[in-house]
């Protein structure tokens, strides 16, 4: 498999996050002093400017906010698997968080697995962990089993 | 804005440049900026030793202390670089009329110049093996790679919010084509397109297709701003930088912007504001515009960011020919990025000049200003041109 790009797991922003990746837990950045929960994660809270955040673990369901479906050509690492549908994420537990990620069959499924006609804006989703390194284990979404076959 | 400050009509740009536009062109990108550069300088009729100032896109290639060597410029004084590539074209248009305005220099001139045939354009396919940074970081790993990816995601869920659909995007490609097909030295002068041809186009991401998105071409263009006073005496009529802004605020993203609040919310308030403050000219006065348009979509923010219309109607704004020649609000009337060249928006610059001097090839006879914007999915800027 040729390679894709990833994330440094040690940059001191978002360590955190890929620590948690790798033990299959879902996070967000939470503000020590306010509570005020923000995704991607970065230095400070956007909403008091106060210094020190920790790691809120989060349900792991959300729902399909958007999506695209990405053809060639693309990086050598992508690129054997065009067409394959891009989604970001609305997370449940927060509205106003949304990631970025790929939907798949099965948690071990290629990103191309989902046929796009099966996707649709509100689809909810259940988080899955694909190691793709050493180092970083990527969360993915896989679609909620409770939503069955769409009519 | 009547404060000693204000820029308002102080400089105007006397001199605009360009190269031929092409693919895989046989001269270096530095030889294209002397060569679009000289030809602003000529058609001003200033020697590039008066030059004293020197703007550009922080993507630009070609340092400034290489085109001052090349071209024999004396003492510049001042230089400064636009953040954000395409974001930034028209900020190159506000510092040279701020440094001339505060004293910093005399003679600027902006330029940018590009050839998108190399392989070392890309930006994406440059990415190494490890990413850095927030941009990079929170969408390259699940596959969104190329700026058309960041943008065909946006649409999908503007598409969604206020029920715009691809035949929206179509309108926009088809004015901006229709546009070309009259200027000679756009790119795609000789090929019209049908809507037919549209819809037959191949994917490049859904739901974006081939000509939802902007030429790769080779070229360089360059302009040249002075005093007002100075103006009058330059060879060409004078076009007055009437008002000049840019802005973002704090949850703002570059073409992905997914993380933010209100991600619908056109990223161009900020700069709006502050442009129409600066401005004598209302969005309802602009007769005609150039928009960044590296992707047909950011067509529709841009009209909802300036107040062109409200929130949601930039979609329905392109129908009935809304953005074409005789309609609401020409925008793009020298082909665009999607049709004469893909220069980070530098050509949208040199268009707003021709209108002003009544040269352009898609000329709207009754406007007496010019709206001119950079990409505002991201921190923007925009300019109003006078003649």
């Amino acid at each position: 498999m040729t390679a894709i790009p990833l994330p440094y797991a040690d940059d001191p922003d978002t360590a955190g996050f890929w620590d948690a990746a790798r033990e299959r837990r879902l996070v967000v950045q939470r503000c020590k002093a306010c509570g005020h929960c923000q995704f991607p994660p970065h230095p400070f809270c956007a909403a008091c400017a106060h210094a020190e955040t920790e790691w809120a673990e989060t349900s792991g369901r959300g729902s399909v906010w958007s999506y695209g479906v990405a053809h060639g050509p693309t990086l050598p690492g992508f690129q054997d698997l065009v067409p394959y549908p891009m989604i970001v994420v609305e997370l449940e537990d927060h509205p106003h968080l949304r990631m970025v990620g790929s939907l798949v069959a099965a948690p071990d499924a290629p990103i191309n697995s989902v046929a796009a006609s099966a996707i649709h804006i509100g689809m909810p989703v259940d988080v899955t962990f694909t190691a793709v390194s050493d180092d970083i284990t990527l969360p993915r979404w896989v679609p909620r089993a409770s939503e069955g076959q769409r009519p | 804005m009547n404060g000693t400050l204000s820029l308002k009509d102080r400089t105007a740009i006397v001199g605009i440049g360009e190269t031929a536009f092409g693919k895989a062109m046989a001269q270096s990108e530095e030889q294209l900026a002397c060569i679009a550069i000289k030809a602003a300088l000529d058609d001003a009729g200033i020697s590039p030793s008066e030059v004293d100032g020197l703007c550009s896109l922080n993507m630009e290639n070609v340092f400034q202390h290489d085109i001052a060597r090349d071209l024999g410029m004396k003492e510049v004084t001042y230089y400064s670089q636009m953040p954000a590539g395409g974001h930034g074209g028209c900020g190159t248009v506000g510092h040279a009329a701020m440094a001339i305005a505060t004293g910093q220099a005399k003679v600027v001139v902006g330029w940018r110049s590009r050839k998108r045939s190399g392989r070392a354009s890309r930006v994406w396919a440059q990415l190494e093996q490890r990413i850095q940074g927030s941009r990079d970081t929170w969408l390259r790993p699940w596959g969104i790679i190329r700026p058309v990816d960041e943008v065909g995601v946006m649409y999908t869920r503007y598409m969604h919010e206020f029920g715009a659909t691809r035949d929206h995007l179509a309108n926009v490609a088809l004015a901006f084509r229709g546009h070309a097909n009259r200027n000679p030295k756009a790119f795609m002068h000789s090929k019209p397109m049908s809507r037919e041809d549209y819809f037959a186009a191949r994917w490049i991401s859904e739901p974006l297709c081939l000509f939802d998105c902007c030429l790769e071409t080779d070229g360089a263009i360059a302009f040249v701003v002075t005093a007002a006073d100075r103006a009058r005496d330059c060879r060409t009529r004078p076009v007055y930088v009437h008002a000049a802004a840019q802005g973002f605020d704090g949850g703002s993203a570059i073409l992905a912007n997914y993380f933010t609040a209100d991600p619908m919310r056109s990223q161009a308030a900020t700069c709006a504001k502050s442009l129409w403050r600066q401005s004598d000219f209302r969005a309802a006065d602009i007769k005609v515009a150039q928009f960044y348009d590296a992707f047909t979509p950011e067509v529709f923010f841009t009209l909802e960011g300036y107040g062109f219309c409200g929130r949601g109607e930039g979609a329905a704004f392109t129908e009935d020919g809304g953005v074409a020649l005789g309609g609401r609000l020409p925008v793009n009337t020298g082909g665009g990025s999607l049709s004469e060249v893909y220069l980070h928006g530098f050509n949208m610059i040199t268009e707003g000049v021709k209108q002003m001097r009544g040269t352009s090839t898609g000329q709207v006879e009754q406007a007496d200003c010019c709206f001119v914007s950079s990409s505002d999915l991201g921190p923007t800027c925009a300019v109003v041109l006078r003649n």
